[in-house]
């Protein structure tokens, strides 16, 4: 008796509705950005802003991918994550000041190195203080959401706070480093070569974190905690230990995603994290909570539609994002790549 | 004899405010399948969950393997060897049944004879090895749920109604491998509700009422016993 099935089932006939389904998050990019195409009218003035619209998008997505996981692994909601970004942003920028001469040499190698140091400085930073945020803070609150929003706000008023004793109060303008600065034209179109810098920057990390997710032991653990974390303690994994490690990448991310955001704007301030934190959540709930794809087409999503929109229409450009959360959920309540939790 | 892989001494758990476990005293002889029967909502599940630590027992204590694991947290007592198969299969939906199986795998990767044989055992999860665990079949997830816990030896295995729902051709396939894990000398603690299975498999039962275990002894004698089974479980097995 054997029980493979003698028809050789495969799911080619799912109906085309459920296949685009899975698929149609993926396709809504390219879709915004033809409609993009289609009512700006000027080729060189869509690619401008799609490059601008991908590069924020890219921004948002690193510093949105450690919150999605945080919650999708042990339902914590972190508002204290802004506290990374801009941690992150202080820490980096503060190097690449004191690197001045690298970052204001005519050199290419100079400059990037300027800018990895300071991100390796950012990261270390703000990850530490990710680890210890999540013993302090987060650990004591637990299954416990109303006291999670309540303290995470609380460590994020405070360590705001304590960017200021060390920082001073005052906003800090950066320069980008020498080679970065200006922008290449392409078929008309004026591209900022650190806008460039930050999609490709944003598309390697997005498909090295896939690769961990997809490919590593860890990753898959990872994955199905998200799914059903108790499952995975049954099977033998300390889902907590897992926990305070993504919780230390994701921190170190936001820390990285500061630095990246603080040479965009070539402004930082103490609270650029908490500003950030509309967008970072908006994304992570279109996206499905707990899933990094969707994290990242919800990301790109709103980078290109703030573009566009204020280009179109700058007014609307502040509603637009919200807009476009009230319609992905409208369609998908759980996100566009939900994760169906086990109860 | 030897002591038994594990005895629950007066265990009591709590879920939320109700008492549902109310003194379970239970022994699993080693290298035996023991029935754990009994009508609905009588606590079998939650006597497994309490011994996996899904639950935390309130008092009483859980003896595994010459020790007390009583308060140990969940994944401890994994590692020290337990297996699970809960009654809801914790099937990893957006994984692969073969992603599913490497979690099975706590010390190391699969092992390819173990996969050899379960596969033979459960030709069907060789046809979707590649395809996300969510499309499978009930039938086809709660073999996924046993060969995942079967996928690394372990000592002792809690499996929760593993026939649930499924088809009769599948269930003798899944009693077959239930007896080669035995045969290669696991120790199984076993809620099956199909009288058959529980009498074929089984060599030792115990039935449950009310959050206590209210009878022990052999299968083969409850199996024997008509009246017997009326009085413990309300109804004759067979009539099932
Ligand atoms: N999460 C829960 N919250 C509240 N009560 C629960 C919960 N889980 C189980 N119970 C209650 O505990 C009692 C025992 O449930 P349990 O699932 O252990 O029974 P069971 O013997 O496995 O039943 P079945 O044969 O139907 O699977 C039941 O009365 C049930 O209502
Ligand atoms: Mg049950």
């Amino acid at each position: 008796m054997t029980l493979a099935p003698d028809h050789k089932p495969t799911f080619a006939n799912l109906s085309l509705t459920d296949r685009l389904g899975k698929a149609m998050p993926v396709i809504l990019v390219p879709i915004l950005i033809v409609l993009g195409f289609v009512a700006i009218g000027a080729p060189s003035s869509w690619l401008t802003l799609t490059v601008s619209g991908l590069a924020m998008g890219m921004m948002i997505f690193i510093m949105a991918s450690g919150l999605t996981l945080v919650f999708g692994l042990m339902d914590v909601i972190n508002f204290g994550h802004g506290a990374f970004i801009s941690v992150g942003a202080f820490v980096g920028v503060s190097v690449l000041i004191a690197l001045g001469d690298w970052t204001g040499a005519a050199s290419l190698l100079l400059n990037m190195a300027a800018i990895l140091l300071a991100v390796v400085a950012a990261m270390a930073v703000t990850g530490a203080l990710g680890w210890g945020f999540e013993r302090v803070i987060v650990k004591p609150v637990y299954g416990a959401h109303l006291k999670q929003i309540l303290v995470t706000v609380g460590g994020l008023i405070v360590i705001e706070q304590l960017i200021y004793v060390i920082w001073g109060p005052d906003e800090i303008f950066i320069n980008r480093p020498e080679m970065l600065k200006g922008a290449v034209t392409f078929a008309g179109a004026a591209m900022e070569k650190y806008r460039l810098l930050a999609v490709g920057i944003g598309l390697v990390l997005f498909i090295a974190m896939r690769m961990v997710l997809r490919r590593t032991k860890i990753g898959l653990i990872v994955r199905a905690g998200v799914e059903n974390g108790p499952m995975v303690e049954a099977l033998g994994y300390r889902l907590r230990i897992v926990f305070v490690g993504v919780f230390i990448a994701g921190s170190a991310l936001a820390g990285l995603g500061g630095v990246m955001w603080g040479l965009y704007q070539e402004v930082i301030t103490a609270g650029m994290g908490e500003e950030m934190m509309v967008l970072v959540f908006i994304v992570a709930i279109i996206g499905g909570l707990g899933s990094v794809e969707g994290a990242f087409i919800g990301a790109l999503l709103v980078g290109l539609l703030q573009n566009y929109v204020a280009f179109l229409e700058p007014k609307l450009a502040l509603v637009s994002n919200i807009a476009l959360m009230t319609t992905i959920l409208m369609w998908r309540p759980q996100g566009m790549l939900p994760v169906v939790k086990a109860k | 004899m030897s002591e038994p892989i594990l005895s629950l001494r007066g265990l009591h758990t709590d879920i939320a405010q109700y008492h549902i476990l109310q003194g379970v005293d239970l022994e699993v002889p080693r290298g035996q399948v023991t029935m754990l029967l009994g009508r609905n909502g009588v606590g079998k599940t939650t006597t497994l969950k309490s011994i996996m630590g899904q639950w935390s027992a309130k008092s009483g204590q859980i003896l595994y393997d010459g020790q007390d694991i009583t308060r140990l947290p969940v994944s401890a007592r994994a590692r020290a060897g337990i297996g699970f198969v809960p009654e809801d299969m914790g099937i990893f939906r957006d994984l692969t049944v073969e992603e599913n199986m490497v979690l099975g795998c706590t010390t190391g990767p699969l092992d390819p004879a173990r996969k050899d044989w379960l596969l033979s055992a459960f030709p069907a999860l060789g046809t979707f090895w590649h395809s996300e665990a969510g499309n499978l079949s009930g039938g086809q997830k709660q073999m996924l749920s046993i060969a995942r816990a079967m996928v690394e030896e372990r000592k002792l295995y809690l499996i929760d109604e593993p026939t649930k729902g499924l088809a009769p051709a599948i269930v003798s396939t899944m009693a077959q491998a239930l007896r080669e894990l035995k045969a290669q000398g696991a120790s199984i603690l076993l809620v099956e509700q199909n009288f058959s299975v529980a009498r074929a498999l089984g060599d030792s039962a115990a039935v449950m009422d009310d959050g206590r275990v209210i009878w022990t002894g052999e299968m083969a004698e409850l199996a024997a016993n008509k009246d017997l089974q009326e009085r413990l479980m309300g109804l004759s097995m067979e009539t099932h």
